[in-house]
């Protein structure tokens, strides 16, 4: 059977939530193996977030903003920027390969740049393969929550 | 431990084509604190919020999971729904199994799966949620309109008729918009300014309209119900408190300028009104066709003034504006075809843009309402080219909606003012509108020729000089043709004004690609967009004609209306919140905010956040070194929380 990565999205309500609802009213198609949260805003994004992600099993993030200079909160996207690069440093230190974690910028009119977007990381997912190196098999239950 | 319903939507097939509806519920079922599952035909119904309500009440739920559309379509809906049954209304959570699952794919084994691994997430969020008390804040009862055509005239009159006060920005010196500009309106040809003016002039008499024309929106702050916003008065060097519209100034001035409003067919002056029936009727002056402002000297204006109005010191000045609402009017410009190089605009005399033969129809224009060509002779015959850059993959694919009826008008004008024959070159003919068919049809019986193909090129003839070759292919019969004329009409792709951008800057509105504004939702909120309290009306929305830009913009002032009616309005609760025992005094919150929200307290040694000014979009949050502050409804823990449920399938 072929390798089906389980992807976590993480994407601002304002843009591109948004435009991936658009995706979905415009019924463009895209692989499954992406499952998103909501967030207000790509600022709000904790790196933490997307460590957890990947110990919890994800074979990739991605993660989607306003474009830059076009945030909902003016300045959120900036910080997410920084931030993100900072993170993407240390997923590499930690051995993650860089094409599994991805930041883009998508507004709430880009519906096809979001299906292409999710379409093509998938694609380079897969021939990553799974996610081994920060994947904790002992995943703590529920009740430690 | 939480007792969470979750009750998943078929949205008719929307959802159940491509999910097992009834397995995901059985799935939900078996999901660690859920006491019931249920799927049923369409959630938000009526039936459908019954019986949410009732199990509330019969299962004494207190968290609630719907599975349905996206939680921008209804998230609120569910919220008044649980809160009318008695729970806080933040306990609902939406998972998104239409929009971005069902359908984004036909494979129900995928989408089944996908939509288990969202429910999933959504269990363990739902368990960490918690109440939340909404806030109230006052809320100014003020709107202001931006734009001065027909849009924002409408929706000015609108609310200031209910006994609103508003105020109309507009950055020219007069209000009044293209519609202005125009001879006749299609499809009943009623004279544009017989219909325009008597508003223009409403809006000019309303006790409840502050016009500020030759202004300009530089600074937006605030939010919804509480907008302060920064107007610019562009200097008109006139003081239009003394000026008693005489205006012998613009007679007697021998500067020359380009006339904006007879789209640069002809000159006008220096110190001018951009036409007989501008509103205000009192004259600026443009200080890059003045005399006195290029050379030094001149001042013949200020000579000739009895009322000493004239001001060569006037600066601009700025102003702030308390209101609740805002509605966006901005409008169109016709695209530039100058680059288009094979129409020949710019380069052939004969080759006229829409707007300047709207000019050339109208009495107050140029030649009197006179069709006549540069060199002034009547033309002979006249090709008017539609979709110049709309429709059009290579520059606008939209349809610029109008052109095919307002192409039709002037054939009919030109059939009534000149003997010419009149060709039209479309690709499809368009026009689903009252009583629009019917125009189309009287246009055909008045021996206008209509070629079914797009005009391709404009070219010198070789055989008769001044004269111009049209060629296209027509479609119909398959034969290329090449139709000598002496005037080409281009139908160019409307978009959005030059400085939409900056607007869209100002008040945080979303473009499409063309920089048009985006609606929140392109059926249900189509005049409201994603930053609350401020709405669009109008073709800054998309191409539109006049009625529907006139039912939109009172659509829009009936929006406005919503927000400012009231006297207090309710924010979200999802704000910030600092957790004093273990904020380390760093003060990075305080630097990031966009919104000055958080606040040093000297006195306890820790940060504070003013709620009234926390928007919630969770930026302290995460610069917080310390994780003290908590980003209500999106903590880490319920973030997390979510995550480690998606992964868990």
């Amino acid at each position: 059977m072929e390798f089906e990565p389980k992807i976590l999205g993480i994407a601002c309500n304002w843009c591109t939530y948004t435009g991936a609802d658009l995706a979905g009213t415009t019924r463009l198609q895209y692989p499954q193996n992406l499952r998103v949260v909501r967030v207000m805003c790509s600022s709000r994004i904790n790196p933490s977030f997307i460590f957890r992600a990947f110990q919890l099993g994800a074979d990739g993030v991605l993660v989607g903003g306003c474009h830059p200079g076009d945030c909902h909160y003016n300045t959120g996207n900036l910080y997410a920027r920084r931030r993100l690069a900072v993170t993407r440093k240390i997923l590499e230190f930690a051995g993650i390969e860089p094409g599994r974690f991805r930041v883009e910028w998508i507004s709430a009119s880009e519906g096809n740049k979001f299906a292409e977007v999710v379409t093509e990381f998938t694609e380079q997912v897969k021939t990553l393969g799974p996610q081994t190196k920060f994947k904790i098999e002992q995943q703590p239950s529920l009740e430690k929550i | 431990m939480s007792r969470i319903g979750v009750f998943v939507c078929h949205c008719g097939l929307n959802i159940a084509k491509t999910i097992r509806v009834s397995e995901l519920a059985q799935f939900a079922s078996t999901l660690p604190d859920v006491v019931v599952a249920k799927d049923y035909k369409f959630m938000c119904s009526t039936p459908g919020q019954e019986m949410i309500a009732s199990d509330i009440k019969e299962h004494k739920l207190d968290r609630i999971i719907v599975a349905a559309c996206s939680p921008l379509m209804h998230e609120q809906t569910f919220r008044k729904v649980i809160e009318n049954a008695g729970l806080n209304k933040y306990l609902v959570t939406i998972v998104n199994i239409r929009e971005q699952v069902s359908w984004v794919t036909h494979d129900v084994e995928e989408g089944t799966s996908k939509a288990k691994a969202l429910l999933n997430g959504a269990v363990y969020r739902a368990r960490l949620l918690a109440p939340l008390t909404s806030r109230f804040i006052d809320v100014s009862p003020d709107v202001m309109v931006i734009g001065g055509g027909i849009a924002g005239i409408q929706a000015a009159l609108e609310l200031a008729n209910t006994g609103k006060k508003v105020y109309l920005v507009e950055k020219n010196s007069t209000i009044g918009g293209h519609m202005a500009q125009f001879d006749k309106t299609f499809p009943t040809l009623d004279c544009s300014a017989c219909i325009l003016t008597p508003k223009m002039d409403a809006v000019l008499q309303h006790k409840n309209i502050t016009m500020m024309t030759y202004c300009e929106v530089t600074e937006v702050k605030g939010y919804v119900g509480n907008f302060d916003i920064t107007v610019k008065q562009k200097a008109r060097y006139v003081d239009h408190d003394k000026c008693n519209a005489c205006l012998a100034c613009t007679e007697k001035c021998p500067g020359k300028g380009v006339s904006e409003w007879d789209e640069g067919l002809v000159k006008r002056k220096a110190i001018y009104i951009p036409f007989p029936q501008a509103v205000p009727q009192k004259p600026v002056i443009d200080r890059d066709a003045c005399t006195f402002f290029i050379k030094g000297k001149c001042r013949l204006c200020e000579k000739v003034c009895e009322q000493k109005a004239i001001d060569f010191e006037q600066q601009d000045t700025f102003s702030t504006v308390k209101v609740g609402a805002v509605i966006v009017a901005t409008g169109y410009d016709l695209m530039n075809t100058k680059p288009l190089v094979q129409y020949g605009y710019g380069k052939y005399p004969g080759v006229y843009s829409a707007l300047e033969v709207e000019r050339l129809f109208n009495s107050a224009g140029p030649t009197s309402g006179k069709v006549t060509l540069r060199d002034g002779k009547e033309p002979q015959a006249i090709a008017i080219l539609h979709c110049i850059g709309s429709r059009d993959k290579n520059n606008y694919e939209h349809c610029s909606r109008v052109c095919c009826m307002y192409s039709l008008k002037f054939a009919h004008l030109f059939k009534e003012k000149t003997s010419a024959d009149v060709y039209q070159f479309y690709i499809d003919m368009r026009a689903p509108g009252k009583g629009y068919e019917e125009f189309y049809n009287r246009i055909i019986e008045e021996d206008v020729k209509f070629i079914r193909g797009k005009g391709a090129r404009v070219a010198e003839s070789a055989d008769e000089p001044g004269r111009m070759i049209v060629e296209a292919e027509d479609t119909i019969t398959g034969k290329f043709i090449k139709l000598p004329v002496d005037m080409v009409v281009l139908s160019p792709a409307m978009i959005p004004r030059s400085d939409s951008k900056d607007i869209a800057r100002l008040f945080n509105l979303s473009t499409d690609k063309y920089g048009f504004f985006m609606e929140r939702h392109p059926k249900l909120a189509p005049l409201s967009t994603m930053s609350e309290g401020i709405f669009i009306a109008g073709v800054c929305q998309s191409p539109k004609d006049i009625p529907d830009t006139v039912a939109q913009a009172n659509g829009a002032a009936a929006e406005a209306l919503t927000i400012v009616v009231k006297d207090k309005m309710e924010l979200e609760a999802t704000t910030a919140m600092v957790n004093p025992a273990s904020c380390c005094a760093c003060q990075n919150c305080i630097r990031v905010c966009p919104y000055g929200a958080p606040f040093f307290n000297e006195q306890k040694g820790v940060s504070e956040i003013n709620e009234a000014l926390c928007k919630g979009c969770g930026l302290c949050a995460s610069v917080c070194p310390a994780s003290a502050i908590i980003a209500r409804h999106f903590t880490n823990d319920q973030v997390l929380a979510e995550i480690e449920g998606l992964m868990e399938f």
